[in-house]
């Protein structure tokens, strides 16, 4: 109650307004109108949060789509290889060789215009470090902030948010860790250090959550060691020119199996020096047997060929060719089902609370009729008693609508640092959605229709007769 | 002043009722007698402007009231009639200052905390300025009452049966300060009663025959 007094205190002014006496009819009743207040904030601050993260995970999906055709990667979910290699979200769905993505790789290929080559599987203190090339920039349309782009075998670039969050600086060093959580026990402890040696700027896509090095970076933390893996990663790729191509697409295939890779030193020091000797002369297309996890494809011009080389890539290949456009509108549509639901609840909280804004003004009728009459008798017009009791409900809907809202901002701004945790997306409680005004609008409307039969009533009180029976 | 003319008023279906002229000059005392049912509230609500006359004509001041309509009706009874009733009713959400101030501010006076003030001291309830009408006694409640229809100095101060409920002494302290408060912002007071005993205060009186 001492913030009422504080309230009081401020609004109290030499006149007695119609609002400081709605406000003051309000507060006599504080249980009422806490109810009916806390019935209002919810349902307008649950439509209000709904809208807001509706609008800010189809933003970040649209954002990140960057152009993106087609996404090329080893056979499973579609909406897996989509969240995993373009929303870094999920797993990778297992791993291609160059080989077979060679024809995709071809910058002289007819119809496409840039193919991104991505190497997932490692992270470090949970952001992902992705074997790359540097046109993924172009992508995204990020450039370098501080230092230089990575060159060399281990020279990484991190993403604005990356170098934000680990406080990380150009020379920084460290060691990747295996898998895409942040575990500790994953570390590869034995393999060369990464190094920092730029950091890109702010994009507000998801670029800005990744680490980006050299594909054959990758490679070589993984040839630097044997070690059991899951059968999806990257990692498998090095084996040498005469292995079994069969044993070679199961791996793709079989995400769970678990496999040794045992390198044969000789094979493998050189196969090492040769990344490093050969590094700027050769292509990833030099390393047939080797693998990636995907491809980003961007086309030239979308039409009959280009639709059909998805169907053909599905029908022909050992690889999968996902559509972010398709997939990620089967997603807001599974979604939809989901927010409509909620929505439609949201809006059934907020019709509740308007029956109890109307209710509580029409009780009060019959306890205040004589004090009603009394105002006409003091001066009050037929028009200022209905003004009356129509602020009265209008500030109910205003104070309800200022607490839903603060209510799903605040909510948002909660939820967003959960995202960050899990997801490492942005989400922001702070922005506001011009749907919301729409929203402000029919919250007081609403208030004024739950009020209006009410204030019709009180405005037909006949005062002789209800002095009359006082 | 109040002045009456040939005042008419009929219930919806009812036979109409007649009322004997009245004619209250400024500054004066009147006393309206009746018993019970002979139609004293009808013309309390009548010479206040509550109920509008079939016939006749009610004078306020300069001003036929029975001729005002609507808002006008309403600004003109809240600035220049003040009615005390029977039994004391307030808004129940608001301080005792707080009524007064509703009343200065439903009149279309702008609020004057010095004038309620000063007239609650008068009234010997200055101490009761913040209180809850309902944490008072009858008799304060009664007072705050007499307070509000003089708080915009009216032209006109009604009171129905402000003495029903009382005791001789009370009764007698009601009036005088009825008179008093009457005399001191020069308004033209008419107390509607069935009480026997205060015939002999007043020397205007005005005898309605149901």
């Amino acid at each position: 109650m001492r913030a009422l007094d504080i309230i009081h205190s401020t609004l109290y002014i030499q006149n007695m307004n119609s609002l400081l006496l709605s406000w003051k009819n309000l507060t006599a009743k504080p249980l009422s109108m806490l109810l009916t207040l806390v019935l209002f904030a919810l349902g307008v601050g649950l439509i209000s949060l709904l809208m807001i993260l509706q609008k800010q995970t189809q933003d970040q999906f649209d954002k990140n789509l960057a152009g993106i055709d087609l996404v090329v990667g080893a056979k499973g979910s579609k909406l897996q290889l989509i969240l995993g290699s373009m929303y870094h979200v999920d797993n990778p769905t297992g791993n291609i060789t160059i080989k077979e993505a060679r024809p995709f790789m071809n910058p002289k290929h007819p119809l496409i215009e840039m193919s991104v080559p991505l190497s997932l599987g490692d992270s470090h203190k949970g952001y992902r470090i992705v074997g790359t090339e540097k046109n993924i920039l172009e992508l995204y349309n990020a450039e370098i902030g501080e230092g230089k782009l990575w060159n060399k075998v281990m020279e990484v670039n991190l993403g604005a948010s990356v170098a934000a969050d680990l406080n990380a600086k150009i020379g920084t060093r460290f060691k990747s860790s295996h898998g895409l959580i942040e575990d500790d026990n994953l570390i590869h402890e034995d393999s060369k250090d990464f190094i920092v040696v730029g950091i890109l700027q702010p994009t507000g896509s998801v670029i800005d959550q990744l680490i980006l090095t050299r594909t054959e970076s990758i490679w070589e933390v993984h040839d630097g060691h044997a070690h059991d893996e899951e059968g999806g990663h990257e990692g498998h790729a090095h084996e040498e020119g005469g292995h079994d191509e069969h044993a070679h697409e199961d791996n793709a295939h079989d995400h769970s199996g678990h496999e040794h890779h045992d390198h044969a030193e000789g094979e493998h020091d050189h196969e090492e020096h040769a990344i490093e000797e050969n590094i700027v002369e050769k292509t990833l297309l030099d390393y047939p047997d080797k693998s990636i996890t995907s491809l980003l494809i961007k086309f030239k011009g979308r039409g009959f060929q280009t639709l059909n080389m998805g169907r053909q890539i599905d029908e022909n290949t050992d690889m999968i060719a996902a559509s972010p456009a398709i997939e990620i509108n089967r997603l807001y549509a599974n979604m939809g089902v989901g927010i409509n639901g909620l929505t439609y609840l949201a809006y059934l909280i907020t019709f509740v609370s308007a029956l109890s804004i109307f209710i509580s003004l029409f009780s009060s009728l019959k306890d205040r009729k004589y004090e009603l009459a009394l105002m006409r008798v003091m001066g009050a017009s037929r028009g200022k008693v209905f003004g009356l009791i129509l602020v009265e409900g209008l500030l109910l809907a205003v104070l309800g609508c200022f607490l839903g809202l603060l209510l799903s901002h605040v909510g948002m701004h909660i939820l967003a640092g959960y995202m960050k945790e899990s997801y490492r997306y942005t989400f922001s409680g702070m922005t506001f959605l011009k749907q919301e005004y729409f929203l402000i609008a029919g919250a007081l409307l609403l208030g004024i229709v739950a009020a209006f039969i009410p204030a019709v009533q009180a405005s037909r009180t006949d005062i002789s007769e209800t002095l009359g029976q006082g | 002043m109040l002045r009456t003319e040939n005042l008419t008023f009929a219930y919806q279906g009812n036979s109409a009722l007649q009322f004997p002229d009245i004619n209250c000059p400024t500054g004066e005392h009147c006393l309206l007698l009746g018993q019970s049912g002979s139609g004293k509230t009808t013309l309390l609500h009548l010479l206040g402007g509550l109920l509008t006359p079939t016939q006749g004509k009610v004078i306020v001041g300069e001003t036929d009231i029975a001729k005002l309509r609507g808002a006008r009706a309403d600004h003109f009874r809240g600035q220049n009639i003040g009615i005390i009733f029977q039994k004391a009713h307030f808004v129940k959400s608001l301080t005792v200052e707080e009524n007064l101030l509703l009343a200065q501010s439903l009149a279309g006076a702008s609020g004057d905390k010095k004038r309620i003030k000063d007239l609650l001291e008068r009234l010997n309830v200055g101490h009761k300025l913040n209180a809850r009408p309902d944490r008072l006694s009858q008799g304060e409640q009664q007072r705050v009452a007499i307070a509000r229809a003089l708080v915009n100095n009216p032209k006109v101060i009604l009171a129905d049966e402000p003495t029903s409920a009382l005791d001789d002494v009370n009764t007698e302290e009601v009036i005088q300060l009825l008179e008093e408060q009457a005399k001191a912002v020069n308004a033209t007071l008419l107390v509607v009663t069935h009480d026997g005993r205060l015939k002999d205060r007043f020397s205007n009186k005005i005898q309605i025959s149901g």
